[in-house]
């Protein structure tokens, strides 16, 4: 099984925790007791981790039935933050699934969907690199042809990680570009395919139709493909994040979401609101700007990492 | 997905409806109400808070006004005070510098710097002033490339320099190349950065050294949540900003994130992206951008369209036909263009409160949008005395109007019963009077004899009724 040590999202998310951790720890040592304004003030510090009003509720909701009335010193802190931390873990916990157990079609097809500027071509570039540390063959398919130089792009990163690729001209029909590219996988006799789509919003309903195309075109080539649909989510995004998922999810069945740049400051908080909403995982993140630069999702250490104390 | 906050605020007032004030204890839920609207709409929790605090203090001890519901009234406090911080007025690009005047474009990775510089640019072109780009990208794969390939379609020259690695040296060498191509305007597009990584934003400030800029926006994507405005505080400590562009507002992102900015940074939205085309390019409503946060649809946008189109002479004339049942095809044909003019039907919804993405989508699949040009086809094949007088189409006439608008005759059928239904609907809501309702009630008859049963209800409702 494909597991790497949990470093990267640990960097990405330690400016994110010395500020929630920070933050709580500031509320709970002015407070002498967990009363209604320390909790308002916990769910604040929540709600500014892009979780929603909603998850925010919930988590604090149960800090309070945990604690209610107890009375805290600092030595409690640990108190305090391990209930939220098992809150957010409450809802984020998923059956724990890795890319390889994931693998099942001949080839495997996964199709990379999301809305403009989110990271797809770079993230599809990091999926390539997980799944030949794997040592499986891949190929990667460019159906993002509205982009300009988007082609290019992914063809650098088959390049550099020495991938298959399949890629028509600029402008070409993106369900013919995935055709080819699973119909090439077959007879290259590659395991896993990762078709690359155009970013679009949500809420253009044409540019959410071909996406529906590409997939019929893929299946066209192997009925049970797609096997995987990953939406790739921007860590900055708010709460339009719930509304995106929500379309895709209801638009090409998405099965994973992959939160990027998680490298920054943003928290992701999004992803709690959108499993709690619509039970979609996160199964991947990514936590830089290099191919290597990419994590197997993990609930707990993604929670702990939210509220613990910094090493 | 979100409900509109005035139905929301509606309902936490309901129960102080008999009451003349708003007072401290009964504005509390809807101010929970407000908060909860910023927060949904990524207005940054501090600013969410300050602001509720102060809509508290305005709106206690406002007298209930006779006209409006206390929800209402409360909305419109909200309304007023957002635009208030908005910024009241747009800002304007300050691009008379130079030349040429230096425009430099920064942000985080994805928030759409590179179309944005294309955009602007196209603006610029378009008011005929000379523009080049630059493109000082050197770390994505393929940027200098998007940039070159869009400034190809715009004719926009584009100065880049593929090998050179040191930015600020390629800003500077494209500044003298447009200052002797005699150019008025130089967009610089850089790489997307994060705001915590000082190695690059030490390139930014470099890139500033070696060139001043009379403009500097943060490109900001709509959709970006809390963290927006520590992005922006970061951005502005290191270079200096001038301004903000928010991107993909064409999506159903509330954009709180523009509120953060302009109150606790200080700095204008000046510039908004609104779609995938190179011309999707806006100045800044502040009015507008309140009513989005609010969840109210872009009301005032719509109402502007509208009143853009429909002369209000012509509507009055339209209202006295409709009173006296003389409806004609030709206000009907009026009408359909009258909705053409407005813009593409998707825009239009989506100006409406309360249509979210879903409702929208869904909207979208019923409405044919060339449907309206078939059926403006049919109209025109008509003559001038067929239209005032759809009797006197027969099988004959309906043959050679399907042949003439390229449609079928069921369709040119499909048409005249929808007309005559409105009609008939138009009637029954204005109260229709003597002779024209038993012809309506005549035409019912005759559909029951032809077996459509569906209608069969309706004709009989109507006749008890007389």
């Amino acid at each position: 099984m494909f597991r790497k040590p949990l470093a990267g999202l640990r960097r990405g998310l330690s400016k994110t925790r010395d500020n929630v951790f920070g933050r709580v720890r500031e509320v709970v040592t002015r407070r002498a007791r967990l009363d209604a304004s320390t909790l308002d003030e916990i769910e604040e510090i929540l709600i500014a981790s892009d979780m929603g009003v909603e998850s925010a509720a919930r988590v604090t909701d149960g800090v309070r039935k945990r604690l209610r009335g107890e009375r805290f010193s600092q030595e409690d802190l640990a108190v305090v933050e391990e209930a939220i931390r098992d809150e957010v873990l409450a809802i984020l916990v998923a059956e724990p699934t890795s890319a390889a157990e994931r693998l099942r079609g001949s080839p495997h097809v996964i199709m990379v969907v999301g809305v403009n500027g989110t990271g797809k071509t770079t993230s599809v570039g990091k999926l390539a690199y997980i799944y030949q540390s794997l040592g499986k063959k891949v190929l990667l398919g460019a159906a993002d042809t509205y982009r300009a130089a988007a082609i290019e792009q992914l063809a650098i990163w088959a390049e550099r990680l020495g991938a298959e690729f399949v890629r028509q001209k600029h402008g070409a029909d993106p369900a013919a570009v995935a055709f080819d590219a699973v119909q090439a996988a077959k007879s290259r006799a590659c395991d896993v395919v990762l078709i690359d789509t155009a970013g679009r919003l949500h809420t253009k309903s044409n540019l959410m139709e071909e996406l529906r195309k590409i997939r019929r075109a893929i299946q066209k080539v192997e009925p049970e493909a797609p096997h995987e649909t990953i939406l790739v989510l921007d860590a900055n995004t708010g709460q339009n994040g719930l509304v995106q998922a929500r379309e895709f999810f209801s638009t090409v069945q998405v099965s994973g979401l992959f939160l990027a740049k998680l490298d920054g400051t943003a928290k992701g908080g999004v992803v709690i609101a959108i499993r709690r909403a619509l039970e979609i995982p996160v199964q991947f993140v990514g936590v830089g700007e290099r191919l290597e630069d990419i994590e197997e999702f993990d609930a707990g250490s993604f929670a702990e990492a939210l509220v613990t104390r910094p090493e | 997905m979100f409900e509109v906050l005035s139905q929301r605020l509606d309902g936490a007032l309901r129960k102080m409806r008999n009451q003349v004030r708003i007072t401290e204890e009964n504005v509390g839920e809807s101010m929970r109400e407000v908060r909860r609207a910023l927060l949904e709409a990524d207005v940054q929790i501090q600013v969410a808070r300050d602001f509720v605090e102060r809509v508290r203090e305005k709106a206690l001890g406002h007298d209930v006004l006779r006209t409006l519901q206390p929800g209402q009234q409360l909305v419109k406090i909200v309304h007023e005070e957002l635009v208030a911080l908005l910024g009241g007025e747009t800002a304007e690009l300050q691009l008379g510098g130079g030349p040429p005047a230096v425009l430099l474009l920064v942000g985080l990775q994805g928030s759409g710097k590179t179309t944005l510089a294309a955009k602007v640019a196209s603006s610029m072109r378009k008011r005929g002033r000379k523009t080049m780009l630059v493109a000082a990208d050197v770390y994505r794969p393929a940027a200098i490339e998007q940039l070159q390939v869009l400034g190809a379609e715009l004719e926009v020259p584009v100065f880049a320099q593929p090998d050179e690695k040191d930015v600020a040296a390629i800003v500077e060498r494209g500044h003298a190349a447009a200052r002797q191509e005699l150019c008025n305007v130089l967009v610089v597009d850089t790489a997307g950065r994060l705001h915590v990584d000082d190695e690059l934003m030490r390139e930014l400030e470099s890139v500033r050294r070696a060139v001043p800029p009379h403009e500097t926006l943060l490109v900001l994507d709509a959709m970006t949540g809390q963290e927006a405005l520590h992005v922006a505080q970061e951005f502005d400590r290191r270079i200096p900003l001038t301004g903000v562009a928010l991107t993909k507002l064409d999506g159903d992102a509330r954009g709180g994130a523009a509120l953060s900015l302009r109150t606790v940074l200080g700095k204008p939205i000046k510039l908004v992206g609104v779609g995938e085309g190179l011309d999707d390019l806006e100045a800044f409503h502040p009015d507008r951008m309140a009513q989005r946060i609010l969840g109210m649809g872009d009301v005032l946008t719509l109402v502007e369209k509208a009143q853009e189109v429909v002369d209000e002479e012509q509507a009055a004339e339209l209202e006295k036909k409709v009173r006296r049942q003389a409806l004609t095809l030709e206000d009907f044909l009026e009408q359909l263009q009258a909705v053409k003019r407005m813009g593409p039907l998707d825009k239009i919804l989506g100006m409406v409160p309360g249509v979210d993405a879903k409702s929208l989508s869904q909207a979208r699949e019923r409405i044919d949008a060339r449907q309206l040009d078939r059926v403006q086809g049919i109209v025109h094949s008509m003559t001038v005395a067929e239209r005032r007088n759809p009797r006197l189409l027969d099988g004959s006439r309906r043959r050679r109007i399907a042949r003439g608008s390229g449609t079928s005759v069921q369709e040119v059928n499909q048409l005249l019963s929808q007309f005559d239904q409105m009609k008939r609907m138009m009637k029954s809501m204005t109260g229709g009077s003597g002779g024209g309702s038993s012809r309506a009630a005549r035409v019912a008859t005759r559909k029951v004899a032809a077996g459509q049963g569906r209608r069969r209800y309706g004709s009989k409702r109507k006749r008890r009724r007389r």
